[in-house]
């Protein structure tokens, strides 16, 4: 099942030309680019882990490419997304986060129900890739 | 043959809408001196020009090298040339954003092992699409320190100068000798920069041409007398130590206007009127400390 997080997920996965122009557009907006990865696709996760420091004082998308590459080769089977935040006085927030990478192969997510007192029904969701422990996860196999 | 009418339509076209002549006319009207200096970025422009015009007629010749090194005595204009440099490069098409970073050995090295290579990456991933201006470079290569982490920053540098060619260009820069000794102990360096363009230093009437540039820009202007002994301050400040071109004179001027603002303050109950407060007389420059005696200062 295809995750789908962030900016442009329903889209089909973008080139790097296009990746390189949504960064540039964030970098002429003043905002400063992260790239983050995980292996815990659950939508709650929110914490996922930082690919080095985020980018102030970029001029050119090139710099962050280097990074989405090179965190790519290190994690090719994670997802990898990329941020972009706004500084700026009454946003101070993410304008933009869009996933660059994903794994080959997307189990899914399983409903499970938990039944509460008086025929009550709780929810929940579970990520099958989360069965194994974090950095086998994916393409372990 | 058939194609040169054409041709000769394109590099018109090209000349005018990278506006590189503008450029190089400001390039000729707001430096004083450095005619060499001038010829040598005259001659890359063309050569950048033409480069860009082969390459839209499919004639491929690698890209052309970019990499250069400013060598020169202090204040005798390379930052200023670098930047004048990254507007040409940004004219033509050769760097996507024409900033310039300034950096010099702290900003690339790091205090303990593996501070070195994130800390040069940051700097180069904030130069991409840009020039970057490494002053004094020689100092990333210390020979009598092996364990010196400059190394490191040096072969991270070597390996952008190669493989991202498109996304910046780097510029060293610093003394002559020194920087010889430089590409002399880093041939792999040596072998990436292709333009070596030294700055001359300046001789004492283009010295008095720069401070009343200076002086313009700063609205002041100089009484007779004030003129002479300005070139009297010259020719005195050339023969010191640590003379610094047009740095020293910024510095000198600087302090002529601390004198002068000094003199009319103390003279404020005689009235001052608005030709006074733009004059700069030939005492504050005769204050200095250049004319006194051996013994005065240094």
């Amino acid at each position: 099942m295809r995750l789908t997080q962030g900016t442009f997920s329903f889209l089909p996965d973008l080139s790097d030309t296009q990746i390189g122009a949504q960064i540039e557009y964030c970098l002429r907006n003043g905002w400063a680019v992260s790239v983050e990865y995980t292996d815990d696709p659950h939508p709650r996760n929110t914490y996922w882990d930082m690919w080095g420091m985020p980018m102030f004082d970029l001029k050119d998308a090139a710099g962050v490419m280097a990074e989405v590459t090179a965190c790519r080769h290190a994690f090719p089977d994670h997802y990898i997304k990329v941020n972009a935040f706004d500084s700026s006085h009454g946003w101070e927030a993410l304008r933009l986060s869009f996933i660059v990478n994903r794994p080959k192969d997307e189990p899914g997510f399983a409903l499970e129900r938990q039944e509460g007192a008086g025929r009550q029904v709780r929810y929940t969701t579970r990520s099958y890739a989360a069965d194994r422990p974090s950095g086998e996860r994916y393409g372990a196999d | 043959m058939l194609a040169r009418p054409a041709s000769t339509l394109d590099i018109d076209a090209l000349y005018s809408e990278s506006r590189i002549g503008e450029m190089l006319e400001a390039l000729e009207r707001d430096l004083i001196g450095l005619a060499p200096v001038k010829r040598r970025v005259r001659e890359i422009a063309a050569l950048l020009l033409i480069e860009k015009l082969r390459r839209s007629v499919g004639l491929h010749a690698g890209p052309p090298p970019l990499h250069m090194s400013f060598t020169g005595n202090p204040g005798t204009g390379k930052t200023t040339v670098a930047m004048r440099m990254a507007s040409i490069l940004h004219g033509l098409g050769y760097v996507r954003k024409g900033q310039l970073v300034s950096v010099t050995r702290d900003d690339l090295v790091g205090q303990y092992i593996g501070h070195t290579a994130p800390k040069t990456k940051e700097v180069l991933k904030r130069a991409m699409g840009g020039v970057l201006f490494i002053d004094e470079a020689y100092y990333l290569y210390r020979p009598e320190n092996e364990r010196d982490y400059g190394q490191e920053a040096i072969e991270i540098l070597l390996q952008v100068m190669e493989n991202q060619r498109d996304d910046l260009v780097v510029i060293f820069a610093g003394y002559k000798d020194r920087m010889d000794r430089f590409f002399g102990s880093n041939p792999g360096m040596a072998s990436r920069v292709a333009h070596h363009i030294d700055f001359p230093d300046y001789a004492e009437d283009e010295l008095f041409a720069i401070a009343g540039l200076m002086l313009e820009r700063m609205q002041y202007r100089l009484s007779d007398d004030a003129a002479a002994a300005l070139h009297d301050y010259i020719a005195l400040r050339k023969s010191r130590p640590q003379f610094a071109n047009a740095r020293s004179i910024r510095n000198a001027l600087d302090r002529a206007r601390l004198r002068q603002a000094n003199r009319l303050f103390e003279a404020r109950e005689r009235g001052l009127s608005l030709e006074q407060l733009s004059l700069i007389e030939a005492g504050d420059i005769r204050a200095s400390r250049v004319f006194g005696t051996e013994g005065e200062g240094q």
